[in-house]
């Protein structure tokens, strides 16, 4: 997608467009900072290795803070701290039962990671969770580890998970690869939501804000066309709106995330008690 | 039909995809409305499972959203 970066500007070009054209998909483009390559491939330091860097050192660096010096009666940074954990210690019990607690660590450096990421990229240029790249290698992750803990704890029981109890034999032929199908668009999905409510909440932000710009350049003409002011002022309320729901959206997928990981992992942990 | 032009009807018609997640989302959260107007202490215990279900639910409007953009600026 970022590599059609010319295309779009020859677009606009060719209309003729006497306002300048809004270009969402150009705040997406990865560069390399620091070329880097070793073999055949291509390891560069980027502006998205950049941003996660920056969230990871962010997110270890908070919670060290909120821990460093745990009181009973909590500071002010502990107690952020020790909401965040009880969060997703409460989702992870409710949902996997007794064995949350090894899982726990998975879920909360995904909820912690994804959360900082998403909140990084509505104060940065640059979001990584709007990369498919980024997306898409957490949700094969995830989905690996759920196989891997799958086969390891039930061994080739696991393949019960394709069998949903209480099915009459003859729609089995039927059920079985619905079911196949079903659980190997986990990973899709898991990537496809995370990705489009990032890449689509900056796209809209940056559509409004072209809005503001064409809008009051539209008003500066004189006449009707001062309405042009009124409408930008209606762009920028709706801007501020919009933010607000980005920095929801931002904090909900990443627990989205992590409960759906719960989610997935209570199905081939718990497999005999459904 | 210029190439252009299709871009835009074809990114029109890939947004009809979300009036079913939006109808999702209103059958959603009205009946969690109604539970939690007749059993407001057990509400809060829900809550959880609101917004998970909301997040699912508009995942699926949001995959017409990125078919609609890539249509548009692909």
């Amino acid at each position: 997608m970022p590599t059609r970066r010319s295309f779009v500007v020859a677009d606009a070009q060719e209309e003729g467009a006497s306002a300048p054209m809004a270009e969402p998909m150009k705040q997406f483009l990865v560069h390399p900072i620091v070329p880097l390559h070793v073999g055949g491939l291509d390891l560069s330091i980027t502006n998205s290795t950049v941003s996660m860097a920056v969230a990871a050192v962010i997110l270890t660096g908070f919670f060290t803070l909120a821990f460093a010096r745990p009181a009973v009666v909590p500071s002010r940074v502990q107690s952020v701290g020790e909401l965040l954990y009880g969060l997703i210690d409460d989702l992870a019990h409710s949902i996997i039962g007794h064995s949350s607690a090894s899982f726990f660590p998975l879920v909360f450096s995904l909820f912690g990671f994804i959360a900082t990421m998403n909140l990084l990229g509505m104060f940065l240029v640059f979001t990584p969770t709007a990369q498919l790249a980024v997306t898409a290698t957490l949700a094969l992750l995830t989905i690996l580890i759920v196989v891997v803990v799958g086969f390891w704890k039930n061994g080739f029981g696991f393949f019960k998970l394709f069998v949903p109890s209480g099915v009459p034999i003859a729609l089995l032929p039927l059920m079985i690869p619905i079911e196949v199908i079903s659980f190997l668009v986990r990973p899709l999905t898991l990537a496809l939501r995370l990705f489009g409510n990032m890449l689509g909440g900056h796209v809209v932000l940056n559509i409004f804000g072209s809005f503001v710009v064409g809008l009051g350049l539209l008003g500066l003409a004189g006449g009707v066309a001062t309405l042009g002011f009124f409408g930008s002022a209606l762009a920028l309320s709706s801007i501020v709106a919009l933010i607000a729901l980005e920095f929801i959206v931002a904090f909900l997928q990443a627990f989205v995330f992590a409960a759906l990981t719960c989610v997935y992992l209570n199905d081939v942990v718990n497999l005999h008690s459904h | 039909m210029d190439v252009h032009a299709a871009k835009y009807i074809g990114a029109g018609l890939a947004m009809l995809g979300m009036i079913g997640a939006g109808i999702g989302l209103g059958t959603l959260f009205g009946n969690y409305l109604q539970g939690a107007l007749r059993n407001p202490s057990a509400a809060a215990g829900e809550r959880p499972m609101l917004f998970l279900g909301m997040a699912l639910t508009e995942a699926l409007g949001i995959f017409a959203l990125v078919i609609a953009f890539i249509i548009l600026f692909v």
